[in-house]
């Protein structure tokens, strides 16, 4: 078994919020109808969080469940168990017209800390990061400059954002200097 | 700067999170459809001055494709609305009707 490590080696960066590779991260797609009976059980059963609402989070115990778009979740879990819980959600749903997949190794995922992450993720993506119009418990896939991206909130002075593996050097870069110490507006 | 609300995730989507797909409610013509059919299929597009109705894609959102109708002179948004349909909805026709009337688009007026 090979030794799995993040693109970004853990890389940190301090400035009008904390910047860091979050570490490795499970995250297993599911596609299928996310209205229907086999899906959200499948779900719930697995998660005990449930189907979330449209662009919005649930989370439970080490699960968080990511509405991505209408037909598509993220299930984040420990690394070490995505395989497991792969097999299950694929168990569940045998007969169905579903999709489940672990992706954690095709992803990046960076944490941002402090009151100051709302101006560094406004900076760079065409999002409306005013507190009353984006929170805990929203998610919203967009654009971080040139790459796709999907943010979310974990509380008011924590977010992640997850991109392609392949472009998770540029994704640093972008927020190490979003957020670098003399480039406040102080907007928010 | 345009921007479309995408009616599969909600989003009120700036142009730059988004993909134009070109020309709405194409009739696809293939195998068995005349040779003047088929050219006018691949290369015979509108080119409005005023109302036009095009596909886009939520390329860095939810991913999803849908429809827009808007004027290409003003960039005015009348609407946008599924792409599981071959034509615009009634609503939205007796919308642009209202606010550009006389106007005209292939079959629709
Ligand atoms: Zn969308």
């Amino acid at each position: 078994m090979s030794e799995a490590v993040t693109a970004m080696q853990m890389a940190e960066f301090d400035g009008l919020c904390r910047v860091a590779d979050a570490g490795l991260q499970g995250m297993i797609v599911l596609r299928g109808d996310l209205g229907s009976d086999a899906l959200r059980s499948a779900v719930q059963d697995l998660t005990g969080a449930g189907v979330p609402k449209v662009r919005r989070v649930l989370s439970k115990g080490t699960f968080s469940v990511l509405w991505m778009s209408p037909d598509e979740l993220m299930i984040l879990c420990p690394y070490a168990q995505a395989d497991a819980h792969v097999a299950t959600l694929a168990k569940a749903l045998e007969g169905q017209q579903a999709l489940v997949a672990n992706l954690s190794d095709a992803r990046a995922v960076f944490a941002l800390t402090g009151a100051g992450l709302r101006e560094v993720v406004a900076k760079v993506a065409p999002i409306d990061m005013a507190p009353g119009a984006f929170g805990p418990g929203d998610i919203r896939r967009t654009r971080f400059a040139q790459v796709s991206a999907a943010v979310w909130m974990t509380d008011d002075t924590s977010a992640r954002v997850v991109c392609f593996r392949s472009v998770a050097e540029y994704m640093f870069n972008l927020l190490r200097t979003a957020a670098h110490p003399g480039a406040g507006v102080g907007f928010f | 700067m345009l921007t479309l609300t995408c009616p599969c995730c909600g989003v009120k989507a700036e142009e730059s999170e988004l993909h134009g797909g070109g020309e709405a409610h194409l009739t696809r013509f293939g195998p068995g459809s005349s040779e003047e059919e088929f050219h006018d299929y691949l290369f015979a597009r509108e080119n409005a001055k005023g109302v036009h109705f095009e596909r886009w894609r939520h390329v860095h959102g939810c991913g999803k494709w849908f429809h827009a109708a808007r004027c290409t002179a003003t960039l005015q948004v009348f609407g946008t609305y599924s792409a599981q349909t071959t034509e615009p909805p009634a609503d939205l026709l007796a919308t642009i009707r209202e606010k550009r009337p006389g106007w005209s688009w292939r079959d629709f007026s």
